[in-house]
């Protein structure tokens, strides 16, 4: 058997099967070859990335995204009487620092919708970008025939999925929300495709932390008022238990006549808890224990 | 229109400004078997009139349905017509396949007319040479466009193309101010009887003749034969009292009377399609 090497090895297709290292060659068409061999210099190899044979023509590696850079974290979306309701943090973590504190994850699309993501944020104004042009040619037909929330759904579903088939997606979960001719219509996509509706959805952590909270407390006559307060209990369980989650809150409302972007702010907090004043009491003989 | 010299390829002008492949495009719908159009605030109606080149063959099919919510009908050369609907048919369910959502007619009224000028300027292509009635509901209500092999597009009230459509038009230019608010069932019968002036004199039968409805809460769909015949029946019946041209437009007993006419003479024996 072949002894592979242990650094980590790409996938290649290399003009010469010859020029490969020779711990590494094994002797097809593709060949696995050591990411630092020497052959492999100058041919604009990324470590951060995967290369795998090139099937546009002309190009001999095609990228796909392992990781992503800039997160953004949670969000969570309702509808409510008047439409839909949507919050998120401000935040866009490099890793485990969070390092931007103005990243706007909430953004509206065309009259009727409101677009909302977590993951990566250089994919997500991709798909801004993407949403612009198609909206700029919607308006262009200026025939009183518009995109909805449904249909921009379901576009960012068959962006989403067919990118996730070519291993390369968008790594982003998405909320789409929005109202049109009165109706209301709240959905998600995720990176790589899945798609539905729902009255209330969260992403990331807030699967987990705020979903059991929306299922309880959603009705379907919640007014704007208990629609916010019931999305401010789920950011500020999601601000006290996920450690990407930064202080500043954006929530958005679109409603029949519009969108409206509230200036954002902090969630009140409270850490007066015994535990942590006191946080080695009862710890009787602990030899780093103050004594006083 | 007489030959002349400057009509030999579509990608010529002539020196009075005219491009006269296209118009002899146009006269390929004159020649067409006639096929009419109303609509209202919700419905659309087209109707064609089929005639079979001889007792053994069929029809022609000139309806076609497009999408749920758009048909069309053609004049012409029926095989231009076909393509064109398999390219709307295409168009339409790749619409729906991204957005979920039906393609507004009035969108797909113009990537049609799109295609038809794209072969007015190409050296290689001759225009299609098929007028095509289009019906279809959007958001903002039902439509009829009318598609030329110019490239232009007009959205109508009424209309009528093909042979012998003036008379249609006539009749349909004294009545179609009514048209908008009408009933369904009085938009079928102005429809039938539209075809019925086309006929100059021979009697309209539900073989020699189509009908198709869009509407609110209707997908389009050609009504079958006998429910035609059943309505022929019924304006017959009242049209004996008084000559068709001068006929009023009264409505609620057609559905009463339906039925009740001895069935229509079969004169040619065509095959349904």
């Amino acid at each position: 058997m072949q002894e592979l090497c242990k650094h980590p090895f790409v996938l290649v297709r290399l003009p010469m099967p010859d020029d490969a290292c020779v711990s590494c060659e094994i002797g097809y068409s593709s060949l696995l070859v050591h990411r630092r061999c020497p052959m492999m210099y100058g041919k604009g190899l990324k470590d951060y990335v995967e290369q795998v044979p090139g099937s546009r023509s002309g190009s001999l590696f095609s990228e796909r995204t392992l990781y992503p850079y800039v997160t953004g974290t949670a969000l969570v979306a309702l509808v409510y009487r008047d439409g839909i309701l949507m919050a998120a943090d401000m935040g866009g973590s490099y890793g485990s620092t969070l390092r931007y504190k103005t990243i706007e994850r909430i953004k509206p699309i065309g009259k009727h919708s409101l677009l909302g993501a977590s993951g990566e944020i250089s994919d997500f104004q991709e798909i801004l970008r993407y949403l612009d042009e198609l909206i700029l040619y919607d308006n262009m037909w200026d025939d009183g025939n518009s995109l909805g929330p449904k249909e921009v759904h379901n576009y960012l579903t068959q962006l989403m999925y067919n990118r996730r088939n070519k291993f390369n997606p968008l790594w982003n979960s998405l909320v789409l929300g929005g109202v049109k001719n009165g109706q209301k219509y709240l959905g998600m996509v995720s990176m790589i495709g899945v798609s539905f509706k729902e009255n209330h959805v969260a992403t990331g952590f807030g699967n987990h932390l705020a979903r059991p909270i929306l299922r309880d407390e959603w009705n379907e006559n919640l007014s704007f008022e208990d629609g916010v307060k019931l999305l401010e209990k789920c950011m500020r369980v999601l601000l006290y238990r996920d450690r990407s989650a930064v202080n500043k809150i954006q929530i958005v409302k679109i409603t029949e006549e519009g969108t409206t972007n509230f200036p954002p702010y902090s969630l009140k907090t409270f850490w007066g808890f015994e535990s942590y004043e006191k946080p080695t009491a009862g710890e009787e003989g602990h030899h780093l224990k103050m004594t006083n | 229109m007489f030959r002349n010299q400057y009509d030999t390829d579509v990608t010529t002008w002539s020196p009075a400004g005219r491009l006269f492949q296209v118009e002899y495009a146009m006269e390929a719908v004159k020649q067409g078997s006639a096929a009419i159009g109303l609509r209202s605030r919700t419905h659309v109606v087209l109707a064609c009139v089929n005639k079979a080149n001889n007792e053994l063959s069929s029809h022609q099919k000139k309806i076609f349905k497009v999408d749920d919510h758009i048909g069309v009908a053609i004049a012409g050369l029926t095989a231009d017509g076909r393509v064109l609907s398999r390219y709307m048919r295409s168009e339409c369910i790749n619409h729906a396949f991204t957005y979920e959502s039906p393609l507004p007619v009035g969108r797909l009224v113009v990537q049609l007319a799109d295609k038809a000028q794209v072969c007015t300027q190409r050296s290689w292509k001759r225009p299609y040479g098929v007028g095509l009635l289009v019906a279809g509901l959007d958001e903002s209500g039902a439509h009829l466009y009318y598609n030329c092999p110019s490239g232009n597009y007009f959205e109508y009230q009424a209309f009528a193309i093909g042979s012998r459509s003036q008379a249609a038009k006539t009749y349909l230019e004294r009545r179609f101010e009514k048209f908008m608010d009408s009933s369904r069932d009085d938009l079928v019968k102005d429809a039938l009887i539209a075809i019925r002036e086309t006929l100059q004199g021979e009697r309209l039968t539900s073989n020699i003749c189509t009908v198709a409805v869009v509407g609110v809460g209707e997908p389009f769909h050609i009504l079958d034969q006998n429910t035609v015949q059943q309505l022929i029946d019924a304006f017959e019946i009242v049209a004996e009292e008084e000559p068709p041209a001068a006929e009023a437009g009264d409505a609620a007993d057609q559905e009463t009377a339906a039925g009740e006419g001895a069935p229509a003479e079969e004169g040619a024996a065509p095959m349904d399609i």
